[in-house]
């Protein structure tokens, strides 16, 4: 088996010393919310966990194209780990948004849209992921799974924009709440570059994973391969 | 002078919230670790049978 890149044991380490500087920073630099009190502080990994959901996404529906234009397996490879990178950091979102809304909105869940949509969105690629394990033919399972991911790319948007279009109770991070909204609040200088500084990280940290699970998934497809050659000879 | 409210005491959600998140992402990480390892272990044995 080959050895891991020097890019990716860099791109490690780079990773590691960002997430080490962007705890230090949610903890101890940014200033304490003045009304929410120190459950606020979830709002930082909880966008930024979001934000990876939907990169993850969105990298999954361009990889499904890339795939049907040229044919290259490693998209469909690129495809899937991306899936899987997203449903985490997706369920990491839902989760500790609902922990954030128990002291806030006083509830751990409520039929909003913004919960709603993030919901059907992760459950259209927990879908994708097992429906995958259903196909046996490689190439189908491929071109099933690129049309999956482009259409389903259709829930992300919608989610990012449920809080701009319909009424709702979700606070606003860039642009301006619903004035029904609960647990909105001004960020101070330190609180945006924490949570500047927390986006730029989870990023980081999406390349990374993604980059280690590509390798996996190339690594599947060799064991694959290799156990259909022994098994015919 | 103007007597200003204390912030909630949410230091308990805040202590859940983080355990959810790190807790998660390293169960993640780990399970890549030992797919990875397992796979690689896989790759081994069916190069010897392919050998043989």
């Amino acid at each position: 088996m080959e050895a891991m890149p020097r890019g990716l044991k860099a791109l490690s380490w780079i990773t590691g010393a960002l997430f080490g500087v962007a705890l230090y920073m949610v903890f101890f630099y940014a200033p304490r919310e003045a009304v929410m009190g120190e459950v606020q502080r979830v709002f930082y990994f909880h966008v930024a966990a979001g934000w990876v959901g939907a990169l993850a996404f969105l990298v999954t529906a361009v990889a499904g194209v890339l795939y049907l234009a040229r044919g290259n397996r490693r998209w469909d490879i690129v495809a899937q780990a991306s899936v899987e990178i997203g449903v985490v950091f997706t369920l990491i979102n839902i989760v500790s948004g609902s922990i954030w809304a128990r002291p806030i909105w006083n509830t751990w869940w409520t039929w909003d849209p913004r919960l709603v949509t993030a919901t059907v969105m992760e459950l259209i690629y927990i879908a994708y992921l097992m429906l995958r394990q259903g196909l046996e033919d490689p190439g189908r399972r491929a071109r099933f799974g690129a049309v999956y991911g482009i259409l389903g790319f259709l829930s992300v948007p919608l989610t990012f924009l449920s809080i701009r279009i319909f009424r709702t109770i979700h606070p606003v991070v860039v642009g301006n709440s619903d004035p029904t909204a609960q647990g909105a609040f001004d960020m101070t200088p330190r609180m945006l570059q924490a949570f500047m500084f927390s986006l730029m990280t989870f990023t980081f940290l999406y390349a990374t994973a993604l980059w280690h699970r590509v390798r996996l998934g190339r690594l599947a497809e060799k064991v694959d391969q290799l156990k259909m050659k022994v098994m015919a000879g | 002078m103007f007597l200003r409210e204390a912030p909630a005491d949410t230091l308990s959600y805040m202590i859940l919230g983080y355990s959810v998140i790190l807790g998660t992402i390293t169960l993640f990480l780990m399970s890549l670790v030992l797919r990875f390892r397992s796979l690689a272990r896989d790759l081994k044995v069916l190069e010897e049978l392919e050998s043989k």
